[in-house]
């Protein structure tokens, strides 16, 4: 009993150490005031100094505001092009042969072996104006490419790092899924896209949220990325965070932007996941019960 | 009407059906016994359109079936495990067939009930796979392949994850069933007492092979091979040897049967229940000592030992009680059986 609870114990005091601590400092600097000292803000205590300017700042400047919607534009279709990218992946992996299916996964996991500032400086040399793509189509004939500080290198950066993070839930869900599903469903006259839209899909739902929320909510709060390969016109909220911090040694706003972003992601995902769950629960009960239990008029047991 | 020729299915160099033929006309319930790794639901996984034959030909009602895939067959499989979609409720997965086939809502909705009412399960409609017990499951899956009315209905041991009561109970209703639909149905299993009672002919595999197709009485009474007379129901086998027309066992006696004796017959087969403990008047009698005695309810089984060692099993059915069979282990008794009982096996 008392060793069950001493190894509960460890990973309680890691996220209180680690997670909960660092999350109540953020907070506190926020609610404070900047002061040229060091560290440059106004002390809580004596007295529960306590302001609520850095939040009423962020929230009525637009330059945050614009930051912000930019910051998810950019995650949501960062995400999505993951999504579309990696599914696909998933389902073949998944479908291939033990021997294969070991090896592929290594391939997508094989860029975590590498530094992830080092293959960031990679792209920058693969993107450059005279980098290994624009000599490609150069000597293909083509005029030389501008991608390095676009936002297309920010959207290849992002992707390129995100995608085994969608990849890897949608795989785990994928090989559960259940062979004779499959079968049964083109015993019963599904062509093969039905069998995918009807069976595959629905049942792979769970690792298709996972994996929008583990590239998503990285992707919203992405800095390195935007700065190194992105233009300075992708104002993201990250890189105004770091603005606020390091340039304007502005803590309270900064940490303001930083809880702000915490709650919104908390919120946005726990919102749609809820919503979508309500709405095809009802959708499923209306197709069933339209179906099958209207003309009976019985109720059906639930 | 399904025919299918000459069909070969491969796994790797391993023959897993070879060179099969099979008719099973309709309205006809067909049972395909054997073991393990026999090719039976690798059969019906072929007539389904799941497993790709080397060679052969499947036609239903004339229509060669053999290149069209799963969902192009008016066949439809019940599988092993139900296979119900978790995501969807009874009413979805009953009304998935028809849906893929384009049907209205309406005419969806009335098949739906009317599969409802045939497995008795209204007023299950909107609940989910995983509300259900093993036996509604099992007739969701029934009611679901039913549902868009197939030429052929495959089984796939559908019995094989119920208890035995239950087993017993819907044995009976799915032949009943088989038999209001006049629906051809071909199901696969490994019990042999589930195919004597259901079938109307039974198809033995073994190895790839269907070794011996009849009525359950044809192969259960005359079974053609050792194997065959061992796989269905227990079988006394002993070794013979046949000259001029006549058997003898290997102490000398001779075999009286009721059949002609062929001249390559190498084995006696000889049902247990045939045989009589203590009855001289049988024209076949061998002698020897109780070294065993199982009771099980509804008959007793003595197994004794002849004069030359081998083993015999007579079974007793226990219609005066227990009290009527007073063969103890030890008694020296005489075992006994009519001519008729004697089966003559080449191999």
């Amino acid at each position: 009993m008392m060793g069950r609870r001493l190894v509960l114990a460890i990973p309680w005091i890691w996220l209180l150490v680690f997670l909960i601590l660092p999350a109540l400092i953020v907070w506190k600097i926020a609610l404070s005031y900047p002061v040229d000292s060091v560290p440059p803000y106004a002390p809580m205590l004596p007295g529960l100094r306590v302001s609520a300017d850095s939040f009423s700042l962020i929230l009525s400047d637009p330059l945050y505001r614009d930051a912000l919607l930019l910051s998810l534009k950019v995650a949501a279709l960062s995400t999505a092009i993951c999504l579309l990218a990696g599914y696909p992946m998933a389902l073949a992996i998944a479908r291939s042969s033990e021997r294969w299916r070991s090896l592929l996964l290594l391939v997508v996991m094989l860029p975590f072996w590498t530094g992830f500032l080092m293959r960031i400086n990679a792209w920058i040399g693969l993107l450059q104006d005279n980098g290994w793509i624009s000599t490609v189509a150069v000597a293909l004939g083509l005029s030389p490419l501008r991608l390095l500080y676009t936002d297309t290198a920010m959207y290849i950066g992002i992707v390129y790092t995100y995608l085994p993070f969608m990849v890897l839930p949608l795989y785990t869900r994928l090989t559960q899924l259940d062979a004779s599903l499959l079968e049964a469903a083109a015993d019963l006259g599904a062509p093969p896209w039905r069998i995918f839209l009807n069976i595959t899909l629905p049942l792979s739902l769970p690792g298709v949220w996972a994996g929008i929320l583990l590239v998503f909510i990285p992707a919203a709060g992405e800095y390195v990325i935007p700065e190194l390969l992105g233009g300075p016109q992708a104002q993201l909220i990250g890189r105004v965070l770091w603005q606020e911090f390091f340039n304007n040694r502005d803590w309270p706003t900064a940490s303001a932007i930083a809880c702000a972003l915490v709650v919104l992601l908390l919120l946005l995902p726990g919102t749609i996941i809820w919503a979508t769950r309500h709405v095809l629960r009802a959708a499923t009960l209306t197709r069933g019960v339209a179906a099958e239990a209207r003309p009976i008029g019985a109720p059906p047991s639930r | 009407m399904l025919t299918i020729s000459g069909l070969r299915v491969r796994y790797g160099n391993l023959a897993a059906i070879d060179d099969l033929d099979l008719i099973v006309p309709p309205r006809e319930l067909f049972v395909l016994l054997g073991g393990s790794g026999s090719g039976k639901s690798t059969l019906l996984r072929t007539i389904a359109g799941f497993v790709r034959p080397e060679a052969g030909r499947i036609a239903l009602n004339g229509a060669d079936l053999t290149a069209l895939p799963p969902h192009r067959r008016p066949v439809n499989l019940m599988f092993q495990s139900y296979a119900l979609f978790p995501h969807m409720s009874v009413a979805a997965n009953i009304g998935f067939g028809l849906r893929m086939r384009g049907m209205s809502r309406a005419a969806i909705a009335d098949r739906v009930r009317e599969m409802l009412e045939l497995v008795r399960l209204q007023g299950f409609e909107a609940r989910r796979p995983s509300q259900l017990s093993g036996g509604q499951q099992q007739r969701v899956a029934l009611a679901r392949s039913l549902a868009p009315r197939p030429a052929l209905l495959l089984l796939d041991e559908p019995l094989s994850a119920l208890d035995r009561n239950l087993r017993r109970d819907t044995r009976e209703e799915l032949v009943r069933l088989q038999h209001d639909l006049g629906l051809a149905f071909i199901l696969v299993t490994h019990d042999q007492e589930e195919a004597l009672t259901m079938a109307d002919r039974i198809g033995v595999m073994h190895a790839g092979q269907l070794i011996q197709v009849g009525s359950p009485s044809e192969v259960y009474e005359r079974p053609d091979t050792r194997f065959v007379a061992e796989f269905l129901g227990a079988a006394n086998v002993l070794p013979i040897a046949v000259s001029d027309g006549r058997a003898q066992l290997a102490c000398g006696t001779a075999v009286q049967a009721a059949m002609d004796v062929p001249a390559d017959a190498r084995w006696l087969a000889v049902r247990p229940e045939r045989v009589t403990i203590g009855e001289a008047d049988a024209a076949n009698r061998l002698s020897g000592v109780v070294v065993q005695r199982s009771y099980a309810g509804e008959t007793l089984t003595h197994v004794v030992r002849l004069e030359d060692g081998t083993l015999m099993r007579a079974t007793t059915a226990l219609q005066q009680g227990l009290a009527a069979e007073a063969v103890t282990v030890g008694e020296s008794v005489t075992l006994s059986w009519q001519p008729n009982a004697s089966i003559m096996l080449r191999q």
